[in-house]
């Protein structure tokens, strides 16, 4: 079982990414069973045994997918994923703040991949409710600490996801340091 | 100058103790190299060939006099008693220990000062008009709106990891002191037909090793939209910027790819979805910014002052100083003083803590407390008495801040280079002394006239080497250092990329070439022609001519 941050909090579930290999066909891979996470490749090449196992199938998108490929379907999905190949790789953010302000998606939006503390709060702030590390990348000590980054902040300049609206609108500015 | 408010030193306090936090991991080996890298960059915290380098933020150049004591005695208690400003207007140590920056970064924040978004792929420092304020040519105060983006762009979430560094300027005079045109966004202040204020943007400018004017992308965005455009420009180069390659990674690679007409409609297209939204900046919050920048208390004096024309007709040297490092200023009675740190044998932009003391005392004194840093490399004392200007002179002139060379061959701006610079392929700090002290004639300076001389020792062009009238870069042939020149570079309205004269030299000719380079100019120039102005009328050749001709005669007479 995967240990990841869920709205604040530890927990931990049997979603099982899957990737495709260099030389895969989205169409070939085939779909272990439990509840996967799909490339967005295999998402679009088998839509029909995917559709035949609802609410078991995910999707993860990476850095160069674009978020506007999945809006028909982000009703039917349990969970979206968005995957960073590497953690200064920053595509992620602006997809995942498309698909809560621009596309209304309200579910599961998981961080993957190089996923760490030290970015915690900007994946929150982006509209990321799920934050998933590598596996063992950090002890469950060092998870526990980590719970911190997220609120590293307590009130930031700019307007976002979870902050609607800018500093300079949420509070009276001005009174002396 | 704008005073931080409650929240403001909560983010730089929060900030302190999340980099406290991050250098502590580190250190304890929780945090890769690798994990640690853009963290540390991110509070201007370099690793340096000598010693780690920590690039402290001067927000678009403005320092107070409490300010500056306390950089003064960080870089007596932390480093090694002087600081070099850089061409971005910032101050950088170059010998602290990575284990004390936390603190360092603590006893800034005491002061509302922090090193946030000096380095890394982030939205940088925005940088301005040092003379903002108080500049006759003046449309529109910059400050203001420096500050609006300073708090914007600060720990902004989803533009923490850009593909590349991003740097904003603004200006709001007739003549553009803040190089606009060579930024990643440029901005310039300006009123439309009706009179109301926005901003004229510009997008893909930048140096390094691609130099590219800027493209304008819209002629006017009114000010109420200036954060949800410039985020909608944002997005589109977060999203759509290439990570492929470092060299094509910045916002200008990606502009001349796309062609500035799609990349406009982009850019509008995702504005849509912004403007007038919750991002749209009010009336109350611009006035509550733009109050901290108010005029200060100026005494009603004559234009003119009568004790300083007569110190200035009996004292030729105060007259030269005058002549080269005081500005002509709004406000009657009052002028702005350039204080030179271009001082030869001084490293460009070096300052020591001992003058850093002297300066704000004179600030204090002299000019409201505050000071400005200019991305030449100097320090402006924007709010100077006429009848002051005698008693700064001379306690400038002791203090080794006088040399009265702003503007000409001497003011040279240089980055540190291969002294000290991981990335430099080589030195630039002897360069520019070898051309100072070759040009040590005051006489023959002002003879020349004014020129701009930029030296860079590689090609990420920190020096401005490009936008030099003659610019000198540092390149590495066969791992020894070579220097290639560049001419007919400009900054301001008409800036323009400086264009190669020939094969790069060993750094011994330079001061033999600058020289020739300088005889062809006298030889050839009409009068009240700026050196830049004659390249740009007779063309390259003579001045080529002159430099490889005599040297090719030369070396056919060493052959035999």
């Amino acid at each position: 079982m995967a240990k990841l941050i869920k709205n604040g909090r530890i927990v931990s579930d049997d979603w099982q990414i899957v990737l495709l290999g260099e030389d895969g066909r989205a169409e070939d891979l085939a779909l272990p069973a439990g509840k996967v996470i799909v490339p967005l490749s295999v998402w679009q090449a088998q839509r029909e045994p995917i559709a035949a196992r609802q609410g078991e199938i995910a999707v993860w998108l990476d850095g160069s997918d674009d978020p506007a490929q999945i809006v028909a379907d982000l009703a039917a999905l349990p969970l979206v994923a968005i995957r960073f190949p590497k953690f200064t790789d920053g595509r992620g953010y602006s997809s995942a703040a498309l698909l809560r302000t621009r596309y209304g998606y309200t579910g599961e939006l998981r961080a993957i991949g190089e996923v760490l503390r030290d970015q915690f709060q900007a994946f929150t702030r982006c509209g990321f409710d799920a934050l998933q590390p590598a596996q063992d990348r950090y002890t469950d000590e060092q998870l526990e600490r980590a719970l911190a980054s997220l609120g590293d902040f307590s009130a930031p300049y700019q307007r976002s996801v979870t902050e609607t609206e800018p500093l300079f609108r949420r509070q009276q500015r001005g009174l002396a340091a | 100058m704008y005073r931080y408010d409650a929240y403001d030193q909560r983010n730089v306090d929060e900030r302190v103790a999340q980099f406290r936090d991050q250098t502590h991991r580190y250190l304890a080996g929780e945090l890769s190299e690798d994990e640690y890298r853009p963290l540390r960059l991110q509070n201007g915290l370099y690793i340096q060939r000598q010693a780690p380098m920590l690039r402290i933020a001067i927000p678009y150049g403005n320092l107070s006099s409490t300010q500056l004591r306390k950089l003064a005695a960080i870089t007596r208690k932390y480093d090694k008693g002087y600081g070099h400003f850089s061409t971005r207007q910032n101050l950088q140590l170059n010998w602290p220990a990575l284990e004390n920056v936390p603190e360092i970064l603590a006893e800034l924040a005491t002061v509302q000062m922090h090193a946030i978004q000096t380095s890394g792929n982030c939205i940088r420092n925005v940088t301005s008009d040092p003379f903002a304020g108080v500049a006759g040519d003046e449309i529109i105060d910059p400050r203001p709106w420096c500050e609006i983006l300073r708090q914007w762009s600060s720990f902004h979430p989803e533009f923490t990891h850009l593909p590349r560094k991003f740097k904003i300027a603004v200006n709001g005079a007739e003549h553009d002191r803040a190089v606009i045109q060579a930024h990643d966004i440029g901005l310039d202040l300006v009123k439309n037909a009706e009179g109301a204020i926005g901003f004229r943007v510009l997008v893909g400018g930048g140096l390094g090793r691609t130099p590219v004017i800027g493209k304008e992308i819209s002629p006017f965005v009114p000010w109420q939209h200036l954060l949800t455009y410039c985020e909608s420009i944002l997005r589109v180069y977060n999203r759509h910027g290439r990570r492929d390659n470092l060299y094509k990674a910045r916002i200008k690679i990606l502009v001349n790819a796309l062609g500035i007409e799609e990349f406009r409609r982009q850019v509008e297209e995702e504005w849509i979805h912004h403007k007038d939204g919750p991002g749209t900046l009010t009336v109350d919050e611009v006035h509550r910014i733009a109050d901290h920048f108010d005029d200060p208390a100026y005494a009603t004096l004559p234009a003119d002052d009568l004790g300083f024309e007569q110190k200035r007709v009996e004292n030729k040297p105060f007259a030269a100083w005058v002549k080269r490092n005081v500005r002509s200023h709004k406000q009657p009675g009052y002028a702005a003083v350039v204080l030179s740190l271009k001082k030869t044998g001084v490293a460009p932009g070096d300052i020591t803590a001992e003058q850093m003391d002297l300066v704000a005392d004179w600030a204090d004194a002299h000019a409201f407390g505050e000071l400005r840093v200019t991305h030449e490399q100097n320090l402006v004392l924007a709010d100077v008495k006429k009848s002051d200007l005698f008693a700064l002179w001379q306690k400038a002139r002791d203090a080794g801040l006088a040399t009265p060379n702003i503007g000409l061959l001497t003011d040279i701006i240089c980055c540190p280079g291969g002294d000290f610079c991981n990335l430099a392929n080589a030195k630039s700090i002897p360069i520019a002394e070898a051309i100072q002290r070759r040009f040590d004639d005051l006489d023959y300076l002002y003879d020349i006239g004014e020129l701009e001389l930029n030296i860079s020792g590689c090609m990420n062009a920190c020096g401005h080497h490009h936008v030099g009238h003659i610019g000198v870069l540092g390149v590495d042939k066969n791992g020894s250092e070579w220097y290639q020149v560049t001419i007919g570079g400009d900054q301001g309205n008409d800036a323009a990329i400086g264009k190669v004269i020939g094969r790069a030299f060993a750094a011994a000719e330079m001061p033999d070439v600058i020289a020739k380079l300088i005889e062809t100019y006298i030889d050839n120039r009409h009068e009240d022609e700026r050196f830049v102005d004659t390249v740009r009328r007779i063309g390259l050749d003579p001045f080529k001519t002159r430099v490889y001709g005599e040297q090719q005669t030369q070396r056919k007479v060493v052959n035999g």
